[in-house]
């Protein structure tokens, strides 16, 4: 049957079982639009692109599914390139589709032409030009294929107008072979023998699980794992919810803003087991500190990441889920009562802690909302101290309910992401938390998300600052406060309203209970506003060029 | 130290971007590339001399093999292999030192392909060594110009760096 290139994209899409896109429309995806009205796909009109690629991004992270977004040529390429170098940094499975001018005027400077393969070469794992209608469906096919398979990532499809419009005859492979594509798996027999031995003969062994365990839905082997080996676990950001936290192997998440005990028990542990984490700067800190004692197994499914900031004593390229079931297997109970009730000593005499004031204290009203929330319930933030105290306060107990950027701290991706995972469950709760100046970005995904009916509750903690860079400049700039004062914010309780969302805006500590119990009950969107104080910090912070065991503390 | 890795790609639009780009973004330095078709025309091979410490090699290879259009990357510096390259070069010669050229080009068995009033334009090819070694040579007499191709490579004996067997990690 002939259809054209564009109708047979979004059968590709029918195909590839993709029931949501989130896009924005534009001139050089008049055809592709016009398939797209023809299908079944919910189209989620988000109101400026970068919306378009981290609702994507959240929908990816909390199903598991491969998220889709589409923009037009040129300028809607280029909205989506911050959130595209987002997905890329931390391993989401995103496809992203752009209008391109048509192929006969490719490369004359047209008008809304950008060589946007160009520019996303860097920041996707794969990108494509299509050029003949024809290659339509195994482009489709590939795209997923390679977003969603080995370390996940974004891949672009970049489709010029009259390649959308010419007709082809539409026949959808049914196996892809990629030959400079064969993610290794199975991790090398011999190196896990290894690893084990190392494990069964280590006295204070610790996990590191990262994002990878998350992608490779291996929480439960690393649960059963660490528990049968009796191994404390720490996270790092991206690893939150891998890992259960009332366990009392849990250590919180380790690096620049971790536990002083997670930092503590990585700097003095003599076997290190890196799971799906790639050792990034915020997580190790001065590379000479850290782990000094440790030898180290590094398991990761993308073999680049082994050696690259950390050396690996033994390296194990393979599916995280395949490799901790195959030691699950060789390891027998182990017990580590000494080393275990070491980190007590640590957990009582560092633990995580603010002091009162007159304030509404963030950290205190995050745990409060842990306790309130159920495991199902997905927390968003965006970036800055806000996300930083909720990584430490709330308890997460599910994979997959945490959504932040991580490896790109991109501000302007909470309410999307946000948008992007009530889009993908319906009936879950879920809760933004953000700072006045990060929600300033993408607010206008507010209609977005009206528009949809979700019913999204928003926690904006005002501090009236761009908190976290003035913590960095009173620490690496003597308190020269600059460009960090937000003198004007909004009404944002007003704004809500605006939007015929409900809010309320609490500063005083007994506020505090009551005002989350009645945002929970709400039934629809609702955003509340807590004050909060403008010198609250992030703590405890590792400086600089110091190594992750030590730390400013209180 | 200096690696040569022979590297087997697909010929499509834009891959030598994405090799030159991923070489300059991660800050490695490329001593020399040259990109051909190979035997089978959706192939191409790419031979990259590249400067780095074992540690930075070994990120350039897994880098490499990162990219879904590359198909093999072998690092053929500690292997038995022929490597040439070309060199055209246009040099002043006149009446006086043309015959002196012309030894030295007869001596490294290159060849004379072009000649004005004023020059000579001379093709020669070899190893690194050799190539340098003329270019060297003629120095003296006024380099007017001067190409070359980089290296390319190839295993010595029947042995092949073909996309028969995947990529291999490690
Ligand atoms: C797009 C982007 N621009 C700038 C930054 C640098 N930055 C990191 S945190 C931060 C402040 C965030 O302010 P807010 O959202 O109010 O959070 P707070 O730290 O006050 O809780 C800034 C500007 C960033 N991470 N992302
Ligand atoms: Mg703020």
């Amino acid at each position: 049957m002939e259809i054209t290139g564009a109708q047979a994209l979004v059968k590709a899409l029918e195909i590839e079982g993709v029931t949501t896109i989130f896009g924005y429309p534009g001139g050089a995806v008049v055809p592709l639009y016009d398939a797209l009205s023809r299908s079944k796909i919910q189209h989620v009109l988000v109101r400026h692109e970068p919306g378009a690629i981290h609702a994507a991004n959240g929908y990816a992270r909390a199903s598991g599914k491969v998220g889709v977004c589409v923009a037009t040529s040129g300028p809607g390429a280029t909205n989506l390139v911050t959130g595209i170098a987002a997905a890329y940094m931390d391993s989401v499975p995103v496809v992203v589709i752009t209008g391109q001018v048509p192929t006969t005027m490719v490369g004359t400077d047209a008008f809304q032409e950008v060589d946007i393969t160009g520019i996303t070469m860097p920041i996707t794992k794969h990108n494509f030009l299509v050029k003949n209608p024809a290659d339509i469906p195994m482009v489709v096919k590939k795209a997923f294929y390679i977003a969603s398979t080995g370390r996940p990532g974004p891949v672009l499809i970049d489709l010029p107008k009259d390649v959308a419009a010419r007709t082809i005859d539409f026949k959808y492979p049914e196996k892809v072979e990629i030959r400079g594509y064969k993610p290794n798996l199975k991790g090398h027999p011999q190196k896990i023998a290894e690893a084990v031995k190392l494990i069964r003969e280590a006295q204070r062994p610790v996990i590191i699980a990262g994002g990878g365990v998350i992608a490779a839905n291996a929480s439960q082997e690393l649960y059963e794992f660490a528990v049968k080996a009796e191994i404390p676990v720490t996270n790092t950001l991206m690893g939150l919810t891998s890992f259960p936290q009332d366990s009392p192997l849990f250590l919180g998440m380790l690096g620049l803003h971790g536990t002083r005990y997670a930092n503590l028990a990585v700097t003095e542990c003599d076997v290190l087991i890196g799971l799906g984490v790639r050792f990034a700067d915020r997580v190790t800190g001065e590379l000479s500190g850290f782990a000094p004692k440790a030898k180290i197994i590094h398991i990761d499914v993308d073999p680049a990441e082994i050696g690259k900031n950390v050396r690996a004593d033994v390296p194990i390229v393979g599916d995280v889920k395949n490799v901790l079931q195959e030691m699950l297997k060789q390891i027998e109970p182990q017990k580590h009562a000494e080393w275990l009730s070491q980190i007590n000593t640590w957990k009582q005499e560092f633990p995580l802690k603010y002091e009162k004031d007159d304030f509404i204290k963030p950290q205190e009203t995050i745990k409060l909302l842990g306790e309130k929330t159920t495991a199902d319930t997905i927390i968003a933030t965006d970036v800055g101290q806000h996300q930083m105290w909720t990584a430490q306060f709330y308890p997460f107990k599910k994979p997959r309910t945490f959504l932040t950027s991580g490896g790109l701290g991109c501000m302007g991706y909470g309410l999307p992401a946000a948008i992007g995972a009530a889009v993908a469950f319906r009936d879950k709760q879920v809760i933004l938390i953000t700072g006045d100046g990060s929600f300033q970005m993408n607010m206008g995904e507010l209609a977005t998300a009206r528009e949809q009916n979700l019913s999204l509750k928003i926690i904006l903690f005002v501090n009236k600052k761009l908190g976290m860079v003035k913590q960095l400049q009173e620490y690496y700039a003597n308190k020269n406060y600059f460009g960090v004062d937000l003198g004007f914010v909004p009404d944002f309780v007003a704004l809500a309203h605006a939007y015929g969302i409900p809010g309320r805006k609490i500063t005083r500590p007994e506020e505090v209970d009551g005002a989350l119990n009645e945002m929970l009950a709400h039934k629809g969107m609702y955003l509340l506003e807590v004050e909060i104080s403008p010198e609250e910090k992030v703590l405890p912070m590792v400086l600089s060029g110091a190594p992750i065991g030590e730390a400013v503390d209180w | 130290m200096r690696h040569t890795l022979s590297v087997l790609v697909e010929n499509n639009p834009g891959v030598l971007a994405r090799v030159a780009g991923l070489f300059s973004r991660r800050g490695y330095n490329i001593d020399s590339l040259a990109v051909g078709r190979t035997e089978n025309p959706d192939i191409s091979r790419m031979t990259i001399v590249v400067e780095g410490d074992d540690r930075v090699l070994e990120q350039v290879v897994k880098q490499l093999r990162k990219l879904v259009d590359v198909i093999k990357v072998q690092d053929i510096t500690s292997e038995q292999y022929v490597s040439r390259e070309l060199l055209l070069l246009k040099v002043h010669a006149d009446s006086n030192t043309r015959g002196e050229i012309m030894q030295i080009v007869e001596i490294f068995r290159a060849r004379i392909v072009d000649i004005g009033p004023k020059t000579l334009t001379i093709e020669a090819t070899g190893d690194e060594d050799k190539i340098e070694a003329i270019e060297n040579a003629l120095r003296p007499f006024g380099i007017k110009e001067l190409v070359r191709t980089g290296k390319i490579a190839l295993l010595r004996g029947s042995r092949t760096s073909n996309i028969n067997g995947v990529k291999e990690e490690e």
